[in-house]
C-alpha cells in the first residue's frame, strides 16, 4: 500500500535521515541555539528550585479549568511570538528583495531567504496566528472566564478538557520541531490544491501541517463539546438564559460553530491526507481528482473559523465596555440575537474566498449578498457598543484602550469587507495584499481583545494587576505599529503587490515597503514593552492586595469570588437575582456579603493520563510525518489502551470539609478586606475628580 | 437593567446544598454533541461522494452502476439493523437488571456488526483485486473512502462492546457502566442510520 516517495527510507526511521535537520541554515542555527538556551534556562530554573514535582502535580496534571486556561494562554503566547518572528521575516525579506537590483545573500538571489524558505515562512505564519496563536488564547480565556461568569466549580468533563489541552500542545510542538527536523509546508496556510498533492509537495512539509492542525483540531472539537455542556448545564440557580453574560453566550455561539466546521476541516485533511498516504485522486490533478473539493471543503470550514475567532472577542469588549462606562450593555438582547445572527451566516459565506473560481454571477451574487448581510448583525453590535460608551463613565484603563482600538480595527476590516464583497471589486484585488490587510484588521481585533482580556482578568487569577504604565506604553507602539503596517498594506494592494512574494519586483513600491517595515519596528518596540511589563509586575506583585472585584467596577458574578480565585471557585454555590448579578449586589451594598454556612465541595481528581494522551498523539503524528509505520501503529494502540484504561478508573473525586473551605474562605477575606478599603479610598478620589 | 429589583428579606445571595448538574445527564448531551460532530463528518464525505459521482470524475475507471451490489448491500443492511435490534435486547436486558442476557445480546450484535463488516471488506477487497481499487480514480476513492470510514466506526462500536463485556460483570450495572450503554445504543444506532442512508444513496440510486 506504500505509495512510492522520493528520498530514502528505511523500516526503522522511516524517511528520517540526518539530511533532516537543517544545520547549514544560518538562520535556523541561531533560532536553534536561542530556543535551546531559554529551554535550558527554563529547565534549569525548574530543576534549581526543585520545582518538577510541583510542575507535575499542580500544572501538568491539572484539571482545574483556570490553570488549564492559563496554560492555553501561555501556549498561544509562545506561538504569537514564534507567528509574529515569521511576520518579522517576511516583511523584512520584501522590503530587502525590493527591485531588480535588490542585493541577495544566505543563499537568496534577493534578499536573505530563498524562495523554498520564505514558503514555509508564510506558511507557518498563517497556520500558526489563526490555529496555534489565537485559538488558544480565546480558549483560555473561554475556560478561565466561563465556569466562574456561570457560577459553576468547573467545566462539564474537567478530564476532557485536560486532553483538549494537550493535544492541542502536541499539534504546536509538532509545528515547533518542523523548525529543525524537516521542514514545513510551502503551500499556504490553506493548503494550496494541488501544491499539497505528493507530487508537487513531496517533502514533510505537507505532512506537519496536515498532521498538526489534525491534532489540535480534534483538541477543539472536545472542548467545544466540553463548552456547550458546561453553559446548558451548570448555570448556577437563577442563572436563566437572558441573565448570561454576553461572553459566555458568545462562548456557547462560537462553540456550536467550533463543534459543527471542525469536522469538515478533518475530512478535508483527511482526504488530502488519503491522497498523499495511500494514493487516492480526491483533489490531484487528473485522475477523476476535483481541486476545488478541496478549497470548498476547506473554507466551510475555514469562513466559520474566522467567526469562531471573532465571537469570544466580541464577548470581550461586551465584558471591557461596560466595566469601564460604569453603564450596563446596551440592547443585550439585541447583543445576543446578533451573536447568533453572524454564527448563522458563517454558514453561508464561504464561496467568497475564491469568487474567482468561476462559478458564474448567480453562485457569486448569492455569496455576495450573503456576505453583506453579515454586516447588519456586526453593526448592531458596534451601534450597542458605541451607545454603551455614550454618557457612561469612562475609565481609559488598558483593557479599555485594547477594546477601542478593537472597535476602530473592527470598523476598518469591516468596511473593507464589504468592499472585498463585491465580486467586482473582488476579481480586481484577488489574492493582493489589500485582501491581507483587510484580514489582518480583522485578526488583529482578535489580538486587541485578547491582550484587553489578558490586562482585564490577570488578576482575578494572579491576585495582582499587571503594571499600568507599561501597559498602556505597550499599547500605543502596538496600535501605531499596526497602523503604520496596514494603512501602508492597503495602499500596496492597490498598486498591484501580490500575496506571498518574496522577490517584491516593482520598484514603485518600496516607500510603502519601508512603511511596513517601520510599523514592525513598533511592533518589536511593543514586545520589549511587553516583556518589561510583565517583569515590572511580577516584582511588584506584593505591593498590591486586591479585592474580590480590582477594578471596582466589574459587573458580572466571575468577580465575586475571591481574589486570586481559590481552586474550587465558589464555596457556596451563588443564587442569581439579575443580569449583571455583581454590580446589583455592589448597588445595594451585598457585594462582600459571605454565605452563612459552608458546605462540603466534591472535587475531580488530578490525572496523568491527559499528559501521556497528548505526548501520543505527538509521537503518532510526527510517526505519520516521517511514515515510521511501527512508532504510528504502537502510539495509536497506546492511545486506544489509555482510552480504555480511564473507562475503568471509577472516577472517584474527593471531598473538602466544611471546615477546610470555611478555613480557606476566611484567610483569602482578611486579605480582601484590607484590600477592599484602601482600593475604595483610591476609587473615591478618582471618582471625585470626574 | 431587566428586572431590576431592589433585594428583600427574601433575597438569597448563596445557595448552600445546591447539588447542580447530574453527571449521567451532563454525559448524554455530550455524547448527543459528539453525534452532531460525527454527523457533520459524514455530510462532508457525502458531499464529497456526490461531487466524485460523475463520468469525469470515475476517470475512465468504472461508475456507480458497475460496482455497486444492491442486493449484497440488502443483506448488509439486514445484519447491521439485527445488530442494532440485538444491541437493543441487550439494554432491555438491562434495565431488567440480568448481566447473561445483556451479554448475549451484546455477543450477538458483535456477531452481526461482523457479518456486515465481512460483506463490505469483501466487496472492497474484490474490486481492488479487479485493478479498481481507491487509487484508480476520484469517483472510487470517494467511494472507498466513505464505506471505510463507515467501517472504522462500527469497527470502534465493537471495540467499546467488547469493553462493556469487561465491565458488565466487573462493576455490575452501575451509573458509568448504564450511561456507558446508553451512549453506545446512541452511537450503534446512529452507524445503522448513517448505513441506511449510504444504502440508499450509494447502493440505490447508484444502481
Amino acid at each position: 500500500m506504500q505509495l512510492q516517495v522520493p528520498g530514502p527510507w528505511s523500516p526503522l526511521l522511516g524517511r528520517l535521515t540526518l539530511n533532516a535537520i537543517p544545520y547549514e541554515n544560518p538562520i535556523l542555527q541561531v533560532t536553534f541555539a536561542v530556543v535551546a538556551l531559554i529551554g535550558l534556562v527554563i529547565v534549569g530554573l525548574v530543576l534549581y528550585h526543585k520545582k518538577v514535582g510541583y510542575l507535575w502535580r499542580e500544572w501538568l496534571t491539572t484539571v482545574d479549568h483556570k490553570k488549564i486556561g492559563v496554560m492555553y494562554i501561555i501556549i498561544g503566547l509562545v506561538m504569537l511570538f514564534r507567528g509574529f518572528a515569521d511576520g518579522l521575516l517576511i516583511r523584512t525579506q520584501q522590503v530587502l528583495a525590493n527591485g531588480p537590483h535588490a542585493a541577495g545573500m544566505l543563499g537568496a538571489k534577493h534578499g536573505f531567504l530563498p524562495p523554498f524558505h520564505f514558503d514555509q515562512v508564510y506558511s507557518a505564519h498563517g497556520t500558526i496566528m489563526i490555529l496555534f496563536a489565537a485559538t488558544p488564547i480565546l480558549t483560555g480565556f473561554q475556560n478561565i472566564v466561563v465556569p466562574l461568569q456561570i457560577g459553576a466549580r468547573d467545566m462539564a468533563f474537567p478530564y476532557m478538557n485536560a486532553v483538549s489541552l494537550w493535544l492541542t500542545t502536541a499539534a504546536a510542538v509538532l509545528v515547533m520541531i518542523s523548525l529543525f527536523v524537516g521542514d514545513f509546508s510551502q503551500a499556504g496556510w490553506v493548503g494550496l490544491i494541488p501544491l499539497t498533492e505528493l507530487p508537487y509537495s513531496p517533502g514533510v512539509g505537507v505532512d506537519y501541517w496536515m498532521w498538526a492542525i489534525q491534532i489540535s483540531s480534534v483538541g477543539t472539537t472536545l472542548n467545544a463539546i466540553n463548552m456547550i455542556v458546561t453553559i446548558v448545564d451548570m448555570r448556577a440557580p437563577g442563572m436563566s438564559w437572558f441573565r448570561m453574560p454576553v461572553f459566555s453566550w458568545t462562548t456557547l455561539s462560537t462553540n456550536i460553530i467550533g463543534l459543527t466546521a471542525f469536522p469538515v476541516l478533518g475530512v478535508a485533511l483527511a482526504l488530502l491526507g488519503a491522497d498523499r498516504y495511500l494514493g487516492t485522486h480526491f483533489f490531484t490533478a487528473g485522475m477523476g481528482g476535483n481541486l476545488m473539493l478541496y478549497t470548498n471543503l476547506f473554507w466551510i470550514w475555514g469562513h466559520p473559523e474566522v467567526y469562531f475567532l471573532i465571537l469570544p472577542t466580541f464577548g470581550v469588549i461586551s465584558e471591557v465596555i461596560p466595566a469601564f462606562s460604569e453603564k450596563p450593555i446596551f440592547g443585550y438582547v439585541t447583543m445576543v440575537a446578533a451573536t447568533f445572527a453572524i454564527a448563522g451566516i458563517s454558514w453561508l459565506v464561504w464561496l467568497h474566498h475564491f469568487f474567482t473560481m468561476g462559478a458564474g454571477p448567480d453562485i457569486n451574487g448569492f455569496f455576495s449578498v450573503a456576505t453583506m448581510l453579515v454586516g447588519i448583525p456586526t453593526g448592531v453590535k458596534v451601534f450597542n457598543w458605541m451607545f454603551t460608551l455614550y454618557r457612561g463613565r469612562i475609565t481609559y484603563s488598558v483593557p479599555m484602550l485594547w477594546a477601542m482600538f478593537g472597535l476602530f480595527l473592527l470598523l476598518v476590516g469591516g468596511l473593507t469587507g464589504m468592499m472585498l464583497a463585491i465580486p467586482a471589486i473582488n476579481y480586481t484585488v484577488h489574492d493582493s495584499v489589500f485582501v491581507i490587510a483587510h484580514f489582518h484588521c480583522m485578526v488583529l481585533m482578535v489580538v486587541c481583545a485578547g491582550f484587553a482580556g489578558v490586562t482585564y482578568w490577570f488578576p482575578k487569577l494572579f491576585g495582582f494587576k499587571l503594571d499600568e504604565g507599561w501597559g498602556k506604553a505597550f499599547f500605543w507602539t502596538f496600535a501605531i505599529g499596526t497602523v503604520t503596517v496596514f494603512s501602508a498594506m492597503f495602499a500596496l494592494g492597490f498598486e498591484g503587490e501580490t500575496r506571498r512574494l518574496d522577490w517584491t519586483f516593482n520598484t514603485a513600491w518600496k516607500p510603502m515597503l519601508v512603511v511596513e517595515e517601520v510599523g514592525m519596528v513598533l511592533y518589536v518596540i511593543s514586545l520589549v514593552f511587553f516583556a518589561t511589563m510583565l517583569v515590572v509586575s511580577i516584582r511588584n506583585r506584593h505591593k498590591q492586595r486586591l479585592a474580590a472585584d480590582p477594578w471596582g467596577t466589574s459587573r458580572t458574578l466571575e468577580w465575586l469570588t475571591p481574589t486570586p480565585v481559590p481552586f474550587y471557585n465558589y464555596a457556596v454555590t451563588p443564587q442569581v437575582n439579575t443580569r449583571d448579578e455583581l454590580a446589583w449586589r455592589r448597588k445595594y451594598g451585598l457585594e462582600n456579603t459571605k454565605p452563612d454556612v459552608y458546605e462540603d465541595i466534591h472535587m475531580p481528581r488530578n490525572s496523568g493520563l491527559p499528559v501521556i494522551l497528548g505526548a501520543l498523539a505527538g509521537v503518532w503524528g510526527f510517526a505519520m510525518i516521517w511514515r515510521i509505520w511501527w512508532l504510528a501503529a504502537i502510539s495509536l494502540v497506546g492511545i486506544v489502551l489509555v482510552v480504555i484504561i480511564r473507562s475503568f478508573d471509577k472516577n472517584a473525586g474527593y471531598h473538602l470539609q466544611p471546615a477546610e473551605v470555611e478555613a480557606m474562605e476566611r484567610d483569602l477575606a482578611i486579605g480582601a478586606i484590607m484590600a477592599e478599603q484602601s482600593d475604595r479610598a483610591h476609587h473615591h478620589t478618582h471618582a471625585e475628580a470626574h | 437593567m431587566a428586572n431590576e429589583t431592589a433585594p428583600t428579606a427574601n433575597t438569597q445571595l448563596f445557595r448552600p446544598g445546591y447539588h447542580g448538574h447530574n453527571q449521567i445527564s451532563a454525559r448524554t448531551l455530550g455524547f448527543w454533541l459528539y453525534m452532531l460532530s460525527d454527523a457533520l463528518l459524514f455530510t462532508a464525505l457525502f458531499a464529497s461522494y456526490a461531487v466524485l459521482d460523475t463520468p469525469m470524475n470515475a476517470a475512465g475507471g468504472p461508475v456507480a452502476s458497475q460496482i455497486v451490489n444492491p442486493i449484497e448491500g440488502f443483506w448488509q443492511t439486514i445484519a447491521v439493523l439485527g445488530s442494532v435490534t440485538c444491541y437493543s435486547l441487550a439494554t432491555v436486558a438491562m434495565k431488567n437488571g440480568k448481566r447473561g442476557g445483556t451479554a448475549v445480546g451484546i455477543i450477538a450484535a458483535i456477531v452481526l456488526a461482523l457479518v456486515f463488516l465481512a460483506f463490505g471488506v469483501n466487496d472492497l477487497a474484490t474490486l481492488a483485486a479487479h485493478g479498481d481499487g481507491m487509487d484508480r480514480s476520484g469517483y472510487l476513492s470517494a467511494y472507498f473512502v466513505l464505506i471505510l470510514t463507515h467501517a472504522i466506526h462500527m469497527g470502534v462500536g465493537i471495540l467499546w462492546m467488547l469493553v462493556m463485556l469487561v465491565q458488565i460483570p466487573l462493576f455490575g450495572f452501575n451509573d458509568m457502566v448504564v450511561a456507558r450503554m446508553l451512549n453506545l445504543r446512541m452511537f450503534w444506532q446512529f452507524q445503522a442510520t448513517i448505513w441506511v442512508c449510504l444504502y440508499v444513496y450509494v447502493y440505490m440510486i447508484g444502481a
